[in-house]
């Protein structure tokens, strides 16, 4: 009896990839969105884990309100973004009365509130499951690694932009992955570069290379770069599929590839 | 067997007069840092927005708008320290002879960070109880000598970092940044709303990388939205206390560890910062009042 609970709500998930970074606002929730875009539109199944729990983004990036989260046999049902039930999201955004709400919780708490996440939502069969993580090293890193063990974790991805004060950060998440044998599947520099819409001249106003340098210093694998791109911001806002609606620019050849070298390291 | 019964009695009675004081303790008392007359925090609730780039360029403003004016900095980012590589500070702080930690200094600025402390690669792979306790002598066991303010530079989020430094030290004011997204001043919002559950009062807001000049042909793009921060500010009904554009020189300068305001003390940019400073000096006195 104890195992077919063990087999439990991830038994039908094929992949686990969390997005780590060590550093804020480079772009974790963004390449979490764009990579299960991506995905999506390559035929996959996804499911989206927002383990922020101070800042979940997930659910305004894909612009699914607040919908209730109902309860079946095997735990919480997670919000489907599509009527095709392609890409399946859980975060505490849907769990909160007031979306303004603060949550202003120690460790412990969140702590118990992951190893829900992880294991009471009824992900059902996914291809790949990604775990978009808050910033730092913490509790909710913890958790979620402690939890998953009982899975399985294909790795981390890991997001930085190019400066050095984000490189340095990320490097620190590089040895939590190495100590904690975790694999890096590899490095995305985000905001790499910016092209002004009005003269195309190109700008590195976060710098360019930091985060190739640091695949290359760290012997890990560079996945790519993705520019700092208007357009994408003002979809994320807007909640918009990016890839959908600009399909010619730089930005969606830079994502797709990635999503590309991520699934066939996946498969592999 | 009477004196057993009374002794018994008595015990019990202290014991639940112990319970009771212990129950009556509740949240911890804020006590104030030795020799620091006014706490400011710099947070956001959101990351990466300029929390760490805006707290330096903030002390350095105040130093250089009021030469007389003595300014300490906090890094109490513990998982992602970034002043040390902003200051261009490094190395292991000394010791006193009172045990306690000398901070190092650059530019005329006192500075305590978990940087000093731990290898540049090594993660702090620490649960929230630790990063309290670390938190604590990060702030108490520091010699800061007499200072006007010091300035916190927060980490993101809303969990076991800001509820310490609120519940332990009384605070004149916190600075909350944000960039013009809505993704980042949902975040900014939420940060806004902790200050005020814990009751220490919003100076107001600092619209980062509002937008940015082409070096070439000049066009002005706001790559993260346009004036979010602004009505937010406005629905808050907090202050907008400055506005700062996203020039590649700040970036570069930050990376060298030479922040704008020292190293380029012309610039629009340094000029920006400065004018945030003085606003929040100027906030300080009205809120005293």
């Amino acid at each position: 009896m104890m195992l077919s609970i063990e087999k439990g709500n991830l038994h039908q998930v094929k992949h686990v990839v969390l997005v780590l970074s060590g550093k804020g606002g480079v772009g974790k929730s963004t390449i979490t969105t764009e990579l299960a875009l991506a995905l999506i539109h390559a035929g996959k199944k996804v499911g989206i884990l927002d383990v922020d729990l101070c800042g979940p983004s997930i659910p305004r990036m894909l612009r699914v309100g607040k919908p209730e989260v109902h309860q079946c046999d095997a735990g919480w049902v997670p919000v489907y973004a599509d009527p095709q039930q392609q890409l399946a999201i859980m975060s505490i955004g849907f769990l909160l009365e007031d979306s303004d709400e603060a949550v202003i919780w120690r460790g412990p708490k969140k702590t118990a509130l992951i190893g829900q996440f992880v294991s009471d939502v009824a992900w059902g069969e996914l291809d790949v499951l990604l775990v978009d993580t808050p910033p730092g090293t913490s509790d909710e890193h913890l958790a979620v690694l402690e939890n998953l063990r009982k899975h399985r974790v294909d790795g981390a991805v890991l997001v930085t932009t190019p400066q050095a004060v984000s490189t340095g950060d990320v490097r620190r998440e590089i040895t939590f992955c190495k100590k904690t044998a975790v694999k890096i599947l590899g490095i995305v520099e985000n905001m790499s570069g910016f092209v002004c819409p009005h003269c195309s001249e190109c700008s590195n106003i976060f710098s360019k290379g930091g985060g190739e340098e640091l695949a290359k210093l760290t012997g890990s694998v560079f996945l790519g770069s993705v520019p700092l791109d208007p357009l994408l911001a003002a979809s994320l806002e807007e909640g918009q599929d990016f890839l959908q609606a600009f399909p010619d620019s730089s930005t969606y050849t830079a994502i797709s590839q990635i999503a590309n070298t991520l699934l066939s390291s996946l498969d592999a | 067997m009477t004196m057993y019964f009374i002794f018994i009695q008595v015990c019990s009675k202290s014991l639940q007069e112990r319970q009771r004081q212990h129950m009556a303790r509740g949240l911890p008392k804020q006590k104030p840092i030795a020799g620091v007359k006014e706490v400011i925090v710099v947070a956001s609730g959101k990351g990466g927005v300029g929390k760490s780039t805006t707290a330096v360029n903030l002390a350095l403003g105040l130093m250089a708008n009021d030469q007389s004016k003595s300014v300490g900095l906090l890094d109490a980012d513990v998982y992602g320290p970034s002043v040390p590589k902003l200051m261009n500070l490094k190395g292991n702080p000394e010791l006193t002879d009172k045990n306690l930690m000398r901070p190092l200094v650059n530019f005329g600025i006192p500075c305590m960070s978990m940087g000093f402390l731990v290898e540049e690669v090594a993660p702090i792979v620490w649960r929230g109880l630790m990063v309290m306790s670390a938190i604590e002598k990060l702030v108490r066991q520091v010699d800061w000598g007499n200072l006007d303010y010091l300035v916190i530079d927060m980490p993101p989020g809303t969990g076991d970092v800001q509820l310490s430094i609120t519940q332990n030290i009384p605070i004149a004011g916190a600075v909350i940044v944000s960039t013009p997204q809505d993704i980042a001043l949902l975040d900014a919002r939420r940060g806004a709303e902790m200050f005020r559950k814990v009751n220490v009062p919003v100076l107001g807001l600092v619209q980062n990388m509002s937008v940015f000049q082409c070096p070439k042909c000049n066009h002005q793009t706001h790559i993260f939205g346009l004036d979010g921060a602004k009505e937010l500010a406005q629905t808050l009904g907090v202050e907008m206390l400055g506005d700062i554009p996203l020039h590649l020189n700040i970036r570069e300068t930050s990376d060298k560890g030479q922040p704008v305001v020292v190293s380029s003390p012309d610039s629009p940019e340094a000029e920006a910062y400065r004018r945030v400073a003085a606003a929040v000096v100027r906030r300080l006195a009205e809120h005293l009042r």
